[in-house]
């Protein structure tokens, strides 16, 4: 595809999200408010989408990484780097937003149960991924793919967290069983703009990776 | 009588007077009547928490929504910076192009 083209789809979806982002909080403020947790739930509109993208970031980064282990391709390589980073923004959005709304619907900042532990480590574990990656030296490259692997393999155990152990979190049927109407409609309004936010933010991570990589290239050649 | 029986016996003194003086205070404030109102002696639930004792939720979805906000455009800043950084790279290497 001619780069003029791909840019300009990228700037036409940066626009788009922006316009999304604009207009999201108009959305979420004239959902109906929660009986029991009142305005506070409201957070959820925000949480919920973020901690999607968390695992959509952990998964394109574990697939990514098996490709390039197994296969050798530097593009997946670059891939599972941005989607590495985007773990980790979309992650700490959910490892402050969660206990902000924890400690007015619960009264506590933080609970160690399965859900939220297992969401600490999760985000931990992508940071170790860029840690290494970044200080690892030669050859860090595997080894970091290796640990996304992992990451990717711990996103199941964190989604059905909540209906296997006792927690104080709700259970993943809220979204799917227990959304009033009201709510449905401004929440996957959320779900779509944070996707596309997060689609623009993988694109221009990775071309930005890619770009990198050729000036590199070229430094190589200039030198020999 | 020695020297060491009249210190032991000034030792026990001390003692009980320095006793005397911490029980002594709380002893007297047990015997005062409740500063503000009647004494309270029982617990009785209310069905909901009066307002001003509330935590606001209106700040706290506002804070959590300002931070997703930091957070992401401090990730389009770091993205900006590390774009900049190539350009730079590149006028570089033009530059090192020309002059050979």
């Amino acid at each position: 595809m001619d780069q003029r083209l791909k840019d300009a789809r990228i700037f036409n979806l940066i626009v788009f999200a922006a316009v999304l982002f604009a207009i999201g909080p108009y959305f979420v403020m004239s959902a109906p408010v929660e009986q029991t947790m009142g305005l506070i739930q409201k957070i959820f509109y925000y949480h919920v989408p973020s901690a999607m993208m968390l695992f959509a970031a952990a998964f394109v980064c574990g697939i990514g990484s098996a490709v390039f282990l197994f296969k050798k391709h530097a593009a997946a390589d670059r891939l599972a780097l941005a989607a590495g980073e985007l773990a980790v923004v979309f992650g700490i959005i959910v490892l402050v937003t969660g206990p902000i709304w924890a400690r007015k619907a619960w009264g506590v900042w933080w609970q160690w149960d399965a859900r939220l532990t297992s969401s600490l480590l999760l985000w931990m574990m992508f940071v170790a991924y860029l840690l290494v990656r970044r200080f690892g030296g030669p050859g860090s490259e595997k080894l970091s793919a290796a640990m996304a692997l992992f990451g990717m393999a711990n996103v199941p155990f964190v989604y059905v967290s909540v209906n296997y152990w006792r927690t104080l979190h709700p259970k993943t049927s809220v979204i799917t069983e227990g959304l009033a109407p009201g709510m449905k409609a401004p929440f996957w309004f959320c779900v779509v703009a944070f996707a596309i936010l997060f689609t623009v933010l993988l694109t221009l991570r990775t071309k930005l990776e890619k770009d990198r990589a050729v000036v590199e290239e070229l430094y190589l050649a200039l030198d020999e | 009588m020695s020297d060491g029986d009249d210190m032991t016996r000034m030792r026990i003194a001390a003692t009980a007077a320095l006793g005397f003086l911490l029980t002594a205070g709380p002893v007297r404030a047990l015997g005062q009547p409740p500063a503000g109102g009647a004494q309270v002696n029982d617990y009785v639930p209310v069905t909901s928490v009066p307002a001003a004792e509330q935590l606001p939720a209106a700040p706290m979805v506002i804070g959590a929504y300002a931070f997703l906000w930091v957070v992401l455009l401090a990730y389009v800043f770091f993205l900006w910076r590390k774009m900049k950084g190539l350009e730079r790279e590149l006028a570089d290497l033009q530059k090192r192009v020309q002059s050979k």
